[in-house]
């Protein structure tokens, strides 16, 4: 495959209005006769509604209308769940928009405002009286499914909304023959995503067509509208849903969220267009979270350092109510990933998947992988510990041996392709492995603090196929479709039902096309995020968008490539089997210079003077792509941190990324989602994690309490790549999106866990704050 | 992010600033802003009126007179730490502004305001007060001057009387062949101090002639290190002095001490003493 046009060359178009402040988002957008809501949030975790007075604050300037859940009740239907894994005994509690007995977390709804301006309607808000029953409330997953906690559902007993396991080839006779197990308690703190830009809604109800337009700051408009379709009664046909421009989401863009129907509800009642945009405070409670798991977690291996078994019990926090994806992630993206890239042959897992008085919980970056890759690889590094064996080489007698077309894992599983030893050496030699360690060895004998974190990963990406999808209870598929339309000049458009909303696909989409038949990359534009504008599609996720909507925009562009040599083999009086294409012209073999070129072709398809017989006019084609299977990018990465051993403080020294995504479209955008990823997942593993006081108030409700990582939290981050192509892909392409975030979880707690050991300290909960991290020196001073 | 409603005054004048506040039951200067605003956006505070002050172009600059600097109040960090005449003589004041939040936070943020605000873990009060600075003061009573270590009455609260105004802020030149040193232990999110060490130190023939220490960030007002002081005056400021010195600081904290979820007070109180020690070694590395 030639690789002109996929090239680092290409800057993102994207670029140019994003960081000039061009871009128009949802709360940009000002119709006539908007109206804006405000909603009331719980300030508690967990109480009765006793009762809602709103007369006041109807009462007050501006205000248009008060709503409660007495109103909503019956006129919108439940916010629904979207991921309902089978044989798991699921519960779907009713999550109502509005809150009308009982709220269920701090942020919950229960009223909204609308008034003439925002701030009138912020204004009217706090003459809202609500009386409430206050009731004990719970947090933390795995004491939330224990006896006697707080019950938030009456038809989920123990909090449980499901019980989901895991299991290949036979685990417990793995631990029964073991030679040396490792077990460990792992927390993955609960995260906020914190997209740039908060979420907003305009609802605009045309009573009289019966028309809902709904812009919306979401990652996949077409799920979107038929969930809108679902809550509002409003048929699917009449629903639009436009997401303008989209200020990140990693996740937290995906469900469809009580907020957009309630500013529908307000708009079919007002008859005017209803905006609500969401405050950065209001975002830290209502935007659904990620991770919130507490993982017991044991591995089994023999005295050779074989793996031979893994058994893992995990409470996973859903939060109040089950977010559209919620139930997926703990199971599907986690659960089925317990080898990771180890040849594991007995595996086992129960997943319970707990309720409790948080923001639900949702995707977040990784969604899962994260999660299970930080499990396997403290894990790993625990055994290697034991066995007195170095990490590194612990890791090689494990690693699943390169394969080129799928490798089956006891979870159930098939790997597309990988060679994971491969991006293993090859951070080793970036980052100089054996002098980090010899360095390392003297500092520690100097009394410094300095470990080393090594860690592989692969994830599953590309979803996936919509069969797979049905089987594990996705209420939806997972491909995607794009038309590509030649305009008479020969520049092109592109309609995809994905919407990357910060990705860079405007630019990678253009580069396929481009690649594909030869048009200049400037030529191709593509739109996408307007359901009226494009065909269908599952939106922009999983790292799926590259691999399986650009898939789609291949595969059509290969249609304009197919009939386009009919056209010219016609135009140059040849037999289409004899028309050669090279560098955008068609040219009969031999004769080079007998040619059209693309733009002559689009040309004459669209004015149709001259067709053969029977070729219809017009140079447009779509195509429907569901892949065959997910794809499973993979890659090892390596941090150096030094602890300060006076005051817990942790230096991120160094970090090294070494990733396989398959074929790379843009090799700048892979790099700069592998920074971003690894920024984000360093975050969980030093900085962030949500914090509940016991009556379930969030105490990490601003920016100045909840830590992100900034630049001064990283080092220069060293990314290099290999190229393994999916088999099963047009393309070759595997996914780049969630890289970073999930190798960089388990490389960061590995190498500070390792700074540590030499101190005997194996275990200090995630996020690894300096003040936990000195009581845990501090204690093993005393005690050990 | 909605503030309440308020009412808008510009002040041309202090003077006219002082008989705004008087006429508004409920004002609030507004300066840069940095700590109001966001109180207000978060409506935490909503004050009938502001009082803009930020205008008042008397009340910005730096001006070295006599022994000592004078400070406007609209002076900002940025300003502050990049002026060649605070650099000069009192390069600790420079130290603590330099490291104020971030760039945007310190080209908009005043020292007046910051040291009227007194968070107790922002960094400008805690220099001040070692520095022997005080506050210049106009209110409908006339002018007068509150020393720095005098001005803060608890947690946010200041010997500011209704309707007074800091105008400015007088810092004594550093004496030549002092040491001085911040020190700061930066939350991760906030980015004010978790602690903040302010120490100068001055030696003649070899041993400490006076020492001034404070820290910030532990409890809800600045805290003089007095133990520490004494134990470092009179000592030869060698590693095993400033070891002593830094030991001696436990005693120093009786007052209300800060937790937060970042940091325990066991925690701030022990990574004073981390930290003070550090900041001693620094100040000590500076003198002569």
């Amino acid at each position: 495959m030639t690789t002109r046009v996929f090239s680092s060359g290409i800057r993102r178009r994207e670029d140019p209005r994003l960081i000039t402040g061009r871009a128009s988002y949802t709360d940009d957008i000002k119709l006539p006769g908007m109206v804006h809501a405000a909603i009331l949030r719980s300030m508690y975790a967990h109480a009765n509604i006793k009762s809602v007075d709103t007369s006041a604050a109807a009462a007050q300037p501006g205000v248009l209308a008060v709503y409660t859940g007495a109103d909503t009740e019956g006129a919108l239907n439940p916010i629904p769940c979207a991921w309902l894994i089978p044989n798991s005994d699921l519960k779907t509690p009713a999550h109502p928009a509005i809150a009308k007995d009982r709220v269920r977390y701090v942020g919950d709804a229960v009223a909204v405002v609308v008034a003439e301006t925002r701030y009138q309607a912020e204004d009217a808000l706090e003459h809202i009286v609500v009386e409430y029953e206050p009731l004990d409330a719970v947090l933390n997953p795995k004491a939330a499914a224990e006896d006697g906690a707080p019950q938030l559902h009456d038809d989920a007993p123990n909090n449980l909304a499901f019980t989901w396991a895991v299991a290949g080839g036979d685990a417990d006779a793995a631990f029964a023959e073991a030679e040396v197990t490792v077990s460990d308690v792992i927390t993955l703190p609960r995260l906020i995503a914190n997209p740039m830009e908060p979420r907003s809604a305009i609802a605009q109800w045309v009573g009289a067509t019966g028309e809902l337009t709904l812009w919306s700051t979401s990652q996949n408009p077409h799920i979107a509208r038929f969930l809108s379709s679902v809550v509002t009664g409003v048929p699917e046909h009449r629903i639009r849903v436009i997401a303008p421009e989209v200020g990140g989401g990693f996740g937290s863009k995906i469900p469809y969220y009580p907020d957009e129907a309630i500013a529908a509800f307000c708009s079919m009642r007002l008859g005017v267009p209803v905006k609500w945009t969401e405050t950065r405070s209001e975002n830290y409670l209502a935007t659904t979270q990620g991770r919130d798991h507490i993982e017991e977690v044991e591995m089994a291996a023999g005295a050779d350092g074989r793996i031979t078994g893994l058994r893992t019990t995990v409470y996973a926090g859903l939060g109040a109510y089950l977010s559209t994806a919620g139930p997926g992630i703990p199971t599907i993206l986690h659960g089925l990933m317990y080898s990771g890239a180890y040849d594991i042959p007995n595996i086992s897992g129960v997943i319970y998947g707990v309720f409790n008085n948080g923001t639900p919980v949702d995707a977040y970056r990784g969604a899962g992988r994260p999660e299970a890759t930080t499990l396997i690889e403290r894990l790993v590094d625990l055994l290697a510990a034991r066995l007195d064996v170095d990490p590194v080489e612990l890791r090689r007698r494990n690693l699943i041996p390169k394969f080129e077309n799928g490798h089956d894992v006891v979870t159930g599983l098939t790997y597309d392709s990988g060679d994971y030893e491969a991006t293993l050496d090859a951070v080793l030699d970036a980052a100089g492995y054996a002098s980090l360690r010899e360095e390392q060895a003297r500092a520690r004998s100097e009394g410094r603090c300095v470990g080393i974190g090594v860690s592989t990963y692969v994830e599953i990406c590309g979803l996936g196929p919509s069969q797979v999808a049905g089987a594990v209870g996705f209420q939806g598929g997972l491909w995607e479709s794009a038309i590509v339309r030649f305009h008479p000049t020969g520049k092109v458009n592109v309609m995809v039902g994905s919407s990357p909303h910060g990705q860079g696909e405007e630019t990678t989409f253009a580069q396929i096309v481009a690649e594909e038949v030869g048009v200049d990359v400037d030529d191709v534009e593509i739109i996408h995020g307007d359901t009226d504008l494009t065909p269908m599609g599952w939106g922009t996720y999983g790292s799926r968008t590259t691999a399986v909507s650009g898939a789609a925009v291949t595969l059509a562009t290969r249609k304009i490539k197919d009939k386009s040599r009919a056209l010219a083999a016609h135009l140059l009086e040849a037999a289409t089997e004899d028309i050669e294409y090279a560098d955008g012209r068609f040219f009969v073999r031999g004769s080079p210079d007998q040619h059209k070129t693309i733009q002559d072709i689009a040309l004459m398809a669209n004015v149709a003077w001259d067709m053969p017989e029977g070729m219809e006019p017009g140079l447009e084609a779509s195509a429907f792509y569901d892949p065959p299977n997910f794809t499973y990018p993979f890659g090892a990465h390596l941090a150096v941190v030094e602890v300060d051993t006076a005051t817990g403080r942790i230096d991120l020294q160094k970090y090294y990324a070494v990733d396989d995504c398959g074929v790379q479209i843009n090799p700048m955008i892979v790099e700069g989602q592998v920074h971003g990823g690894v920024a984000q997942g360093v975050g969980p593993a030093l900085l962030e994690g949500v914090v509940y006081d016991e009556e379930g108030q969030p105490l990490t409700g601003t920016m100045l309490d909840y830590a992100l990582p900034r630049a001064d939290s990283l080092p220069d981050i060293v990314v290099q790549s290999s190229t393994t192509p999916s088999p099963h892909h047009p393309l070759g392409v595997k996914g780049v999106g969630e890289a970073g975030t999930i190798a960089s979880t388990p490389t960061v707690y590995n190498a500070v866990m390792d700074a540590l050991r030499p101190l005997g300290i194996n275990a200090i909960d995630m996020p690894l704050t300096p003040e936990k991290v000195w009581r845990a020196i501090q204690g093993a001073k005393n005690g050990g | 992010m909605y503030p309440a409603n308020t009412t808008y005054h510009r002040a041309g004048s202090v003077a006219e600033a002082v008989q705004l506040l008087g006429a508004n039951e409920g004002a609030k200067l507004l300066a840069g802003g940095h700590s109001l605003i966001p109180a207000m956006k978060l409506r935490l505070a909503a004050p009938s009126a502001l009082v803009d002050i930020g205008h008042i172009a008397a009340l910005r600059g730096v001006t070295l007179d006599g022994g000592s600097l004078k400070i406007g109040a609209l002076t900002t960090f940025a300003a502050i730490a990049s002026n060649d005449l605070v650099n000069a003589h009192a390069p600790l004041l420079a130290e603590a502004a330099g490291v104020v939040g971030d760039p945007a936070v310190r080209n908009r943020g005043t020292i007046g305001g910051n040291v009227s605000h007194g968070d107790p873990a922002s960094d400008p009060p805690t220099a001040l007060t070692a520095l022997g600075a005080s506050y210049n003061v106009s209110g409908p009573g006339g002018d007068r001057s509150i020393a720095a270590s005098d001005f803060p009455t608890g947690l946010l609260a200041n010997a500011l009387q209704d309707n007074e105004i800091l105008t400015g802020v007088s810092v004594p030149t550093l004496a030549p062949g002092a040491g001085s040193a911040y020190v700061k232990y930066p939350h991760p999110a906030s980015r004010y101090a978790v602690v903040g060490v302010a120490a100068i130190v001055a030696a003649q023939g070899g041993r400490c002639s006076s020492a001034s220490v404070v820290i910030g960030g532990v409890e809800t007002t600045p805290t003089r290190a007095s133990s520490v002081e004494a134990a470092l005056v009179g000592s030869d400021l060698s590693d095993g002095a400033l070891d002593a010195a830094a030991a001696a600081l436990a005693g120093d904290f009786t007052g209300d001490a800060m937790s937060d979820i970042f940091a325990s007070d066991e925690y701030r109180r022990a990574m004073a003493a981390v930290y003070l020690r550090r900041a001693l070694g620094v100040a000590a590395g500076r003198t002569g």
